[in-house]
């Protein structure tokens, strides 16, 4: 994003470092509560319970975090992290997939119903999960698929953006690539699969981002419908490695099991920085 | 705006569309009609038989003073997390706006608090005021303040906004660097020109080009603090004390699997469902506009 032409309000001296002691600033103090649980994973119980704990990492990461990930709390850290990657995986892929064929179907044919079923998908932005807890709760358990990937999977999977990112970029693709398919008489699915998909790429990466980090940071749905410990998803999971009552938590542990549950997402938006923002500007509009 | 060209038959579309509208029709829109509907009804306490009440639950609603206090909450919430998630947002875009080398390393940093799971933003900050473990909250004591926000409503509200508002710095900042970039360079040259220096060009050109930015943030920012925080307040608070964290979304959830009073709980839905649709209106008006500017 840098600039070519740098006019007469280029910034030099004094004001530009300030600028960066700003920046600088403003990062370490976003950045501190991670460091700090990051921090908390590398040193003992102890360190941390006589007040004020350590600032600087100490020498028991692997022990921590082994222990994290090989006995946990309530269930091996990663029992949970497996949940987390097949509902967020599951999330992603499934709302890309009925998405685009949803879209395709709205944008490339006339069917009766077809404005009836637009605004059907269209009114589900209106009903996030949070405002239909309960009867979602009945339906799935009706379905028999509490603690099941198919319970923390299905009830987000329909996509009333993805459907309309689709289909504008669909209404972007230009016509003639459909006439000549349809001269050479390619049926429609041809068409979808040879043309309409590989063009669709970017905005499923893109798109896929999004939806992985909104998968994987469920919080309200996986806590009502997984009851058994195997099946919980780790960013749930951590709440239930807090005892109740007085006990003591095991700090180590469960900021051990913080900082592993931000690194898939990090991993993710960091890495694939570019599809991320451009993602998070289309889903918006 | 129509393709032109389109292709013959309806069953084929018919049958790709299935999923999403069964998808739909299953988890969506029964459930949003059975929590209308339930809203009409008390069940008795063993959820054995129910009786219809018309909008007695409504009424009893709107004037159960926990209720309406659960509404001020929320909107006292919302409108903090906002701010606090806006302000040093755009403070820091504009920052990164007048570098013109590096910002690209500091737009990496400060993207990863958008990757942190809101309950595992409340983990951390959780941490950091814990009253007997926490770093914060111990040099808060050193020097004289006792921080508890297992007691003091006020102090459970401040570190749950923070919570809530601190992963959603980045995204504001993503969306405010991204308008100040789109600023056209030469206004702002003819400004400095005629001698308008930083700060009041920024009040007087920059600030009103951004708004339709500012605008739409506003809005997706008080869905998200509506919607997107339970994970936060559940882990930090979990309502307390004294219900003085207790939003909307999150009373849903406590008189309807906790208290299991699921006739009251659905009528909450059922309000929650008309704000969430005048904010879609709003948003949707608005992106109009956008469209236009």
């Amino acid at each position: 994003m840098a600039r070519e032409v740098h006019g007469m309000v280029e910034k030099r001296g004094a004001g530009l470092w300030l600028t960066h002691v700003f920046m600088i600033l403003g990062v370490l103090i976003i950045f501190f509560p991670i460091w700090l649980a990051f921090v908390a994973s590398t040193v003992t119980q102890p360190e941390i319970v006589k007040p004020p704990m350590p600032l600087w990492p100490g020498a028991h990461f692997w022990e921590n975090y082994s222990e994290a990930l090989f006995s946990g709390v309530n269930v091996p850290v990663t029992t949970m992290l497996i949940n987390s990657l097949v509902m967020a995986i599951g999330i992603a892929v499934g709302k890309i997939v009925i998405s685009l064929l949803s879209a395709f179907a709205i944008v490339y044919f006339r069917f009766p119903g077809r404005n009836f079923f637009f605004w059907m998908i269209f009114l589900t932005l209106m009903l996030p999960v949070e405002v239909r807890i309960v009867p979602t709760y009945e339906v799935v358990a009706g379905f028999g698929m509490l603690n099941s990937y198919g319970g923390l999977i299905f009830p987000l999977i329909a996509s009333a953006t993805a459907t309309f990112l689709f289909r504008q970029f669909f209404l972007t693709i230009p016509d003639e690539l459909a006439e000549a398919a349809r001269v050479d008489g390619a049926r429609p699915m041809r068409f979808f699969w040879d043309i309409v998909v590989p063009m669709s790429r970017t905005n499923v990466a893109a798109l896929f981002v999004i939806l992985f980090i909104y998968g994987w940071n469920q919080y309200l749905w996986p806590l009502l419908i997984t009851t058994d410990p195997e099946m919980n998803t780790i960013v749930m999971g951590i709440k239930q490695m807090f005892p109740s009552g007085d006990d003591v938590a095991e700090w180590p542990v469960i900021m051990a099991t913080s900082i592993l549950a931000m690194i898939p997402p990090v991993i993710v938006v960091v890495s694939m920085q570019r599809l991320f923002i451009r993602g998070l500007v289309d889903s918006e509009k | 705006m129509e393709k032109r060209v389109t292709f013959r038959g309806w069953l084929l579309p018919l049958m790709l569309i299935a999923p999403q509208v069964v998808v739909s029709a299953v988890f969506f829109f029964y459930p949003a009609g059975q929590a209308i509907w339930q809203s009409l009804f008390i069940a008795d306490p063993f959820g054995l038989s129910s009786q219809f009440v018309g909008f007695g639950n409504f009424e009893f609603l709107l004037s159960d003073k926990f209720y309406l206090a659960s509404f001020a909450t929320t909107a006292i919430f919302s409108i903090l997390v906002t701010l606090c998630s806006m302000i040093p947002a755009l403070f820091l875009a504009v920052m990164a706006d007048r570098l013109i080398k590096g910002s690209g390393v500091y737009r990496t940093m400060l993207i990863w608090p958008y990757a942190v799971a809101p309950a595992i933003a409340g983990v951390l900050w959780l941490f950091m005021f814990n009253t007997r473990v926490g770093l914060v909250s111990w040099y808060l004591g050193n020097l004289g303040y006792d921080w508890n926000h297992v007691l003091n409503g006020g102090e459970a509200m401040g570190l749950v906004v923070v919570a809530s508002a601190w992963g959603r710095i980045s995204y504001n900042f993503l969306f405010f660097f991204a308008a100040l970039q789109a600023v056209p360079r030469s206004v702002i040259e003819a400004a400095a020109i005629d001698g308008a220096r930083f700060w009041r060009r920024f009040w007087t050109i920059v600030l009103p080009l951004l708004s339709p930015t500012t605008f739409f943030l506003l809005v997706v920012n008080v869905v998200y603090s509506f919607f997107e925080t339970f994970g936060v307040i559940h882990t930090i608070t979990s309502g307390g004390p004294q219900q003085s964290t207790t939003v909307l979304v999150y009373k849903v959830f406590s008189d309807g699997f906790v208290g299991q009073d699921l006739g009251s709980s659905s009528a909450q839905s059922v309000i929650l469902l008309i704000i969430v649709g005048l904010l879609t209106v709003v948003q949707f008006k608005f992106v109009e506009k956008r469209v236009h500017y």
